[in-house]
């Protein structure tokens, strides 16, 4: 049945012969440079609603988000930045499921676009992708040097490496403006997002 | 002939008859749209990139056949499980086996308009399934029994009042509490029990990738993540039009759809899915339902190169003032005044007159899609299928008969600026007269306009006036 509809389908598309028609390349333009990116980072990760710093090492990170209130009362942590202590055992967690309570995932991320504050994270260090949707509050430590300009600069860093089955670009916490155009942050995902860039 | 019941005009008439709700609604969207031209104007190369985008939309439309098999190999090899619909009831059939066959009693679903053009919900619910809409708007809206009424904010003509009423009976908020933020909240802790409990999420698809096999989903809220990282079964539903030819098109198409949409420099959310996760599965439904038709349309072939933004919406001032319950299709706005009628062009014949041909919405389109002429060529369309209501087929060969007769046209253009001066209100606003009706006539001007523009032309005479300059212009 579907496969009599793929054929019908694919016919009725090729009725019409492709007209000459070019694609243009979509890396390489004269796109946006920012001055100082860790500046346009910081910018843009603000206005999406999510919290900016730019500290030295992991340690002092930690150090910071000790002195919050949220992290001194949080029972479940998930950290995936070396320095950073965590309390749950992604490896050995059967059930995504059981992540349910989780208040705080501390995450590293692959590339920082300084255009619109996305950070790059996969499915290949966590085991369950659901940690990153089902924390409270997220915290990216993000090393300067993965930060670029644009999307184009991203996804040609992605080119270059092999495709994790999931992947995704986190810009700022979650919202919905869906009551009357009230902006509400904290829809389904992460309530807050912090981002720490450090050295390196 | 007797077309449906009642056109967008008539609709519309409802919607406007609150007039303060209809001031509110045009100026929510309007801030959207100042949003969006913040975010247009940020970026210099936005003009190149709306033309990138339009040209890879357009190779992708002519190359479809190879392209959807390119991505059916490339997603089968990442381990996805590939199916072909011709229309909405085999879609619907097959998303129910998907479901049947593994026992699910219980969905999530996040935002997804190809659903709603197939009216998957109420297929699901007949055959006793649970289904839950995820996005906040879309929830509001299924709780309520009403269609959305935007693609992007599909609760964008409720007001917070009537949320709170909605969830004071659906999950026992206390009576009388409208605050968005509160609101949220106990949707929040609501859906996140139906996230944990469900054993599927349904998905739409912003854009589907051949080279790769993957897809990418938007969203702001998470919902679509958390319904496709929590149950093992993931069902994504995408109409064939939204492929890409390769991954690095999506750097393109990111940077013009969040800006185009709502404002924003990018979705929260841009997840992008090769294959099902670990012991899971992703099915990946590829929906014809009519769209082979329309790019077989040499006039209409370009409304399939939409990417759902909303940007023509949020922009059109019918739209705005009308609402879009009064277009009575799952895409309202432009661009559904053009998709519409190439489903059904009686059913929809009000809707390409649903326009002032102000060209607001193709100054706006990303993928510069030419909205409005498309929206003019439906309505000659129309008139050529005979599908135009009396009332307007005959008033528009009155009118062309006059404007073939250059002195009868002055003549009637006298008696008119004669009339609304001198004749007594009621014999001016009646129902025969469509356009004394919701609107107050303009004062007629003391001469016509060939009056004014002989005497501008006479006045010319004088060499150095600056009048002369202008006239000798234009």
């Amino acid at each position: 049945m579907s496969d009599a509809s793929r054929q019908q389908i694919l016919q009725q598309l090729r009725r019409r012969l492709p007209t000459a028609c070019s694609l243009p390349e979509t890396l390489d333009g004269d796109w946006i440079r920012y001055p100082d990116l860790v500046e346009q980072l910081g910018r843009m990760v603000t206005s999406v609603g999510g919290s900016f710093q730019q500290l030295p090492t992991v340690q002092d990170v930690w150090q910071r988000l000790q002195s919050f209130p949220e992290v001194q009362s949080a029972q479940r942590v998930v950290s995936l930045v070396d320095g950073i202590p965590g309390n749950v055992d992604l490896a050995h967690t059967a059930d995504p499921h059981l992540l349910e309570d989780v208040d705080f995932l501390i995450s590293s991320g692959e590339i920082a676009v300084a255009e619109n504050g996305a950070v790059w994270v996969t499915d290949q260090q966590p085991k369950h992708r659901v940690v990153y949707f089902i924390n409270q509050y997220l915290v990216f430590v993000i090393p300067r040097s993965r930060i670029v300009a644009t999307m184009h600069d991203a996804y040609r860093i992605l080119l270059q490496r092999p495709l994790p089955g999931f992947g995704c670009f986190v810009s700022g916490p979650s919202k919905t403006a869906d009551i009357e155009q009230s902006l509400v942050i904290g829809a389904h995902g992460c309530r807050s997002l912090q981002m720490y860039v450090i050295d390196g | 002939m007797i077309a449906k019941a009642k056109g967008h005009a008539q609709l519309a008439d409802t919607f406007t008859a609150d007039e303060a709700r209809a001031r509110w609604h045009d100026g929510a969207l309007w801030f959207i749209r100042q949003k969006r031209d913040r975010q247009a104007a940020a970026l210099p190369e936005w003009e190149s990139l709306r033309e990138m985008a339009h040209q890879i939309k357009a190779y992708t439309l002519e190359n479809l056949a190879d392209l959807l098999e390119q991505f059916e190999r490339a997603a089968t090899q990442a381990g996805a499980v590939v199916h072909w619909a011709a229309d909405a009831q085999e879609h619907n059939r097959i998303v129910l086996d998907i479901l049947q066959s593994n026992n699910v009693q219980r969905v999530v679903k996040s935002k997804s308009m190809l659903t709603e053009e197939c009216h998957l919900n109420h297929h699901l619910e007949q055959a006793g399934l649970q289904v839950v809409d995820t996005d906040l708007g879309e929830w509001i809206v299924q709780l309520r029994n009403e269609p959305p009424s935007h693609i992007v904010l599909p609760a964008i003509h409720i007001k917070k009042e009537e949320v709170g009423e909605t969830f004071h009976q659906h999950i026992g908020t206390p009576k009388g509490n409208a605050d968005p933020t509160f609101l949220t909240r106990a949707a929040r802790g609501h859906l996140r029990q139906q996230f944990l409990g469900a054993q599927a999420g349904i998905t739409g698809v912003n854009f589907a990738i051949a080279e790769t096999g993957g897809i990418v989903i938007c969203t702001n809220e998470g919902n679509a993540d958390l319904g496709t990282s929590l149950p093992p079964i993931h069902i994504a539903c995408m109409g064939i039009e939204k492929l890409l030819p390769r991954f690095s098109d999506l750097a393109v198409f990111t940077r013009l759809l969040a800006r185009s949409a709502t404002g924003q420099p990018i979705t929260t959310y841009t997840s992008h899915f090769h294959g099902p996760m670990a012991g899971g599965q992703l099915h990946l439904i590829l929906v014809d339902n009519g769209r082979t038709a329309i790019r077989e349309s040499e006039e209409f072939h370009r409304s399939l190169h939409c990417i759902r933004c909303g940007a023509c919406m949020n922009t059109c001032p019918v739209y705005r003032r009308s609402g879009g319950h009064s277009y009575q299709t799952t895409v309202p706005g432009p661009i559904g005044s053009i998709l519409a009628p190439a489903r059904d062009a009686k059913e929809h014949q009000s809707l390409p007159f649903a326009c002032t041909l102000c060209g607001s919405c193709t100054d706006v389109c990303p993928v510069k899609i030419d909205l409005h002429h498309q929206l003019l060529a439906w309505r000659k369309e129309i008139s050529q299928r005979r599908l135009l209501p009396a009332t307007k087929k005959y008033a528009m060969y009155g009118l062309g008969w006059l404007l073939r007769h250059p002195r009868l046209y002055a003549l009637a253009g006298w008696m008119g600026r004669k009339a609304l001066r001198w004749m007594p209100r009621w014999m001016i606003y009646h129902r025969g007269n469509a356009w004394g009706m919701g609107r107050e006539l303009p004062v007629p001007p003391a001469e016509s306009f060939r009056a004014q523009w002989r005497k501008r032309s006479s006045a010319s005479g004088q060499p150095n006036s600056s009048r002369s300059e202008g006239a000798r212009r234009s």
